[in-house]
């Protein structure tokens, strides 16, 4: 014990020591774990962003095969600019979103986008539009099921957000998102007026079908759901498209 | 071996880290709304509490005073990292109930607690055995709440059906209340009182009495 007694451990030279080499050593451990585990993680997203599109669709079923239901979606890759569907696309380009149309605070967005087309019996039965924009903390990426009118909304879902546990992350509850099937994203004019309202949505409002229930204690959250919707539905995000999508030319 | 057997047996209920020394509750509130994540929140808790334990102890004798708290944290905080990447992994719909709460054990007392207060003055083997008892201790707490707000609040265990809903025909309304964190408070409280009532030596002494007081005692 005596040798114990002569190291001094709270000599400069040993808190250096001590302070560096566990940096070093927990660095490491972290950092290799991180990329070790990466493709499985990797993978586990992908999965539950496909899930979350088929949950969308109303194709979800409990312990069902993901990879399989996947494969009866289409996935067709759109031009935004001139809605129509693209046969070659770079999937890299992006195209900066001028600030008076920059509601949904993203500044930028890709030039083409995967849309996925849901069938029935052979038929476009709904379309699934991805979606993102700024909440309060964080940019909520998600997916819009519009059905084949191009107006009527099938459903809403977010797969990947940053928002207040139990205040923002309501949006994520089956209660919340009950309510999106059945709304309308136009106005008789012509532009997106779906939006998030203070509190409940009033009952026999004439306009009650473009609005959704807020959440309460999430007032910037739901504000982040209506400037994203009104943007990718307007006519800088997925607006040509849905145009085209209402005339019929779904499939080509 | 009866030592290691009290190091391990002791905070389950004699001394819980959660009900008798009150430590862990904001976490006990959050993921015990249904039995899988409070499962999930306990291994993850109960193997970074036994691990810095065991990580500190092998350290002690090398670990300066005056960065002590520091280095407790980056090893926990190493730890937990390293248990949310392999939730993240391996469970990964799980994990994204937990959200933040993972990370939050970096802060959960029960883990520094233990760090401090026991590894820096015993062996290895003997802290890792701490830790494990107190996060045993901890989950013990945990999947009883859980198991009762999942149960009365939802009718199901681990997302199977145990009491029929009315929702779905049966004969059981859902007591909403109980997935809300207030719930939690409750039941860890009446939990407290149970434990109090059975094992009276841990009844604390009020810390005063009231009494009549001169002008003078009252500072």
């Amino acid at each position: 014990m005596s040798d114990k007694k002569a190291f001094n451990r709270d000599s400069i030279s040993n808190t250096l020591i001590v302070a560096i080499g566990l940096s070093l050593v927990c660095s490491i451990i972290v950092s290799s774990a991180a990329i070790v585990l990466k493709p499985v993680q990797i993978r586990n997203e992908e999965l539950y962003r496909q899930k979350i599109i088929l949950d969308v669709a109303g194709l979800m079923q409990p312990g069902a095969d993901v990879d399989m239901l996947f494969e009866s979606i289409e996935t067709r890759t759109v031009d935004l600019e001139s809605g129509t569907y693209a046969d070659e696309a770079d999937m890299e380009a992006t195209v900066a979103i001028p600030d008076e149309l920059d509601i949904a605070g993203i500044a930028q967005r890709a030039a083409f986008a995967d849309v996925y087309l849901v069938r029935d019996n052979g038929r476009v039965d709904q379309v699934i539009l991805p979606v993102y924009g700024k909440g309060l903390w964080s940019t909520m990426l998600g997916y819009l099921a519009v059905a084949p009118d191009g107006n009527t909304i099938k459903g809403l879902r977010f797969y990947a957000h940053g928002e207040t546990p139990g205040l923002g992350d309501q949006m994520d509850k089956e209660s919340w998102r009950a309510q999106m099937d059945g709304k309308m994203i136009y106005g008789d004019d012509g532009e997106p007026v779906i939006r998030v309202i203070k509190g409940l949505v009033p009952a026999g409002v004439s306009d009650a079908e473009h609005m959704l229930d807020g959440m309460a204690g999430a007032t910037l959250t739901g504000n982040g759901i209506t400037a994203l919707l009104q943007y990718w539905t307007g006519a800088h995000g997925f607006g040509p498209y849905l145009t085209n999508f209402r005339e019929g030319n779904r499939d080509e | 071996m009866s030592e290691a057997r009290t190091v391990l047996i002791d905070p389950l209920v004699d001394n819980n880290p959660v009900t008798l020394q009150m430590l862990g509750i904001c976490s006990a509130l959050a993921v015990t709304t249904s039995l899988l994540p409070a499962l999930l929140m306990c291994i993850a808790l109960t193997s970074v509490a036994a691990l810095a334990g065991a990580a500190i102890s092998a350290l002690r004798h090398r670990i300066p005073n005056n960065i002590r708290i520091i280095v407790h944290m980056t090893i926990i905080a190493s730890l937990v990292i390293l248990v949310d990447q392999l939730l993240k992994a391996y469970a990964f719909e799980t994990s994204k109930q937990l959200s933040v709460f993972v990370g939050l054990i970096i802060t959960n007392c029960i883990v520094l607690g233990r760090a401090e207060a026991f590894a820096m003055k015993n062996g290895v083997v003997m802290s890792f055995i701490d830790g494990l008892g107190n996060g045993l201790g901890y989950s013990l707490i945990l999947i009883a709440v859980a198991t009762l707000r999942e149960l009365f609040g939802a009718g199901t265990l681990l997302g199977y059906p145990i009491f029929e809903l009315t929702s779905n025909g049966g004969w059981y309304v859902a007591n909403g209340l109980m997935l809300l964190p207030p719930s939690a408070f409750f039941i860890i409280g009446l939990m407290i009182w149970g434990i109090r009532t059975w094992r009276t030596r841990q009844v604390e002494k009020p810390e005063y009495q009231i009494h009549e007081v001169h002008r003078t005692e009252v500072y």
